[in-house]
């Protein structure tokens, strides 16, 4: 149980996939105008790194590393993850349309999103089982929703500041991000004293 | 060699066929019925989602249109007569007339006519300048200059010359989106048509008004009295023109020239089509 709980808790809050891994960047800066879009869309990230690492866990231990396959990996993981989108976007277009719009191409893009697929592949480095695994993945994207959340907020003050000229636009939205990250790197080290 | 492969290659069509196998189910289950109808009327409207239609953006208007049978198929003033013939002949109904508008600015008090009370130095936006003691003219009424209408016009109609905001007629498609950006509510949209137009907002006495600016309706009522159609009025302190009953002025422009302060304005078409050329 403890282990569970370090696991979802460094996966929200050290090894943050956005703000200390770096991965998941592009919907990072681009959906994050406004918070509605940007919850929507960490909902979405959830959802499909949670059913990812509920097909792709069963591929890896089950088909591919009995037959030694496992340099087919990368290959079979994005096949299912690329479906897995297809299969949120048909959902959302027919339940939640506005959603569907506010997100845009970003929803298309979530397929080709490196935080899923860095979080369906660490789940196998990290030799979690079935349960770790899928703690791992809901925390990492209970952590890309912490980081939309806090950054559309940083992103909503910044639009009623006065910026100089040559710092509006994706400079500035660059530097917040990289500040709100090195905030994030505080967290180092916090996790295993609390359970310790 | 060929074993080697197939165990490669068989696995990844398995999970290829299965994925695209559900995709397809899926997709049919979940299928969305969209109206035939709403990809034609959106092609019609104009695309600016100026939302002077009441709906949000064309968007909204085309799924009012196709939905509800009782929305009137003339609302899209930047698209005019044709749009709405247009959109009349898809949904088979009668066509109606749009009534062109144009948006003015209610305040005239330029350099010449008024000056600064203050001196401002913050974020250069109306809003942000009306919240520091209504602004940093002597007139709280009037315009702000920051040119927040002329940020948000789509069709770049509207420059700030001397501290005023202006809107070239040509160029204005009567959309009104400038009208809910003042944040002293300045603008307004008019008929588009030989008018006179009341350039002042300020509700204050005569004698205040003429202490902020030299160009402010004081409410002396004069163009009421001379005006032979009975179209102005002065209500709280301030000239309101009825523009239904101003086109057929026996003597146009009477109320413009007797004005004491020249806060009355005309806006004329012979005058539009110079600019034009």
């Amino acid at each position: 149980m403890t282990k569970l709980a370090i696991i979802l808790l460094s996966a929200v809050f050290i090894n943050n996939y956005v703000l200390a891994r770096f991965l998941g960047i592009c919907p990072f800066l681009g959906v994050s105008k406004n918070l509605r879009s940007a919850v929507g869309m960490s909902l979405a990230v959830i959802f499909v790194m949670m059913m990812a690492t509920a097909a792709t866990w069963p591929i890896q231990m089950y088909l591919l590393n009995p037959h030694n396959l496992g340099y087919l990996q990368t290959i079979v993981f994005i096949l299912v993850i690329a479906a897995l989108v297809q299969l949120v976007e048909i959902v959302l277009k027919r339940y939640v349309p506005s959603l569907h719009q506010s997100l845009g191409v970003y929803l298309p893009l979530i397929t080709t999103n490196c935080a899923v697929l860095g979080v369906t592949i660490l789940n196998i480095d990290e030799g979690y089982t079935f349960i770790e695994a899928m703690v791992n993945s809901l925390g990492s994207g209970l952590g890309f929703l912490l980081a939309m959340v806090m950054f559309s907020g940083v992103r909503s003050t910044m639009e009623g500041s006065d910026i100089p000229e040559s710092f509006k636009g994706l400079p500035i939205t660059l530097t917040a991000a990289a500040i709100t990250s090195l905030s994030f790197m505080g967290f180092g080290g916090v996790i295993e004293n609390l359970f310790s | 060699m060929v074993e080697a492969i197939l165990t490669a290659v068989i696995p990844v069509v398995i999970i290829g066929v299965i994925c695209g196998a559900g995709l397809v189910i899926v997709s049919k289950v979940m299928s969305v019925k969209e109206n035939e109808l709403l990809p034609k009327i959106r092609e019609c409207l104009p695309g600016a989602n100026c939302g002077a239609c009441g709906f949000a953006g064309c968007d909204g208007y085309a799924k009012a249109l196709c939905e509800n049978p009782d929305t009137p198929a003339n609302l899209c003033v930047p698209g005019a007569d044709t749009v709405s013939e247009q959109l009349s002949a898809l949904l088979g109904v009668e066509k109606a007339e749009v009534e062109k508008k144009i948006a003015v600015v209610h305040c005239s008090g330029d350099c010449a006519h008024t000056q600064d009370k203050v001196e401002y130095r913050g974020i250069e936006s109306c809003k942000a300048a009306k919240l520091l003691y209504g602004g940093k003219g002597k007139c709280t009424y009037g315009c702000l200059g920051f040119g927040d209408c002329m940020n948000a016009c789509p069709q770049n109609a509207i420059c700030i010359s001397e501290g005023v905001a202006r809107i070239n007629p040509n160029l204005c498609i009567g959309c009104g989106i400038c009208t809910r950006t003042c944040p002293n509510r300045l603008i307004s949209l008019i008929p588009d048509r030989d008018t006179a137009i009341v350039g002042c907002s300020n509700r204050d006495k005569g004698a205040a008004v003429r202490q902020a600016c030299s160009s402010g309706c004081i409410g002396c009522k004069k163009c009421e009295r001379v005006c032979p159609q009975n179209a102005v009025k002065v209500n709280d302190n301030i000239a309101v023109i009825d523009y239904n009953k101003c086109e057929d002025c026996p003597d146009f422009g009477i109320c413009v020239r007797s004005c004491t302060t020249g806060c009355l304005v005309l806006l004329r078409h012979d005058e539009k089509v110079k600019i034009e050329n």
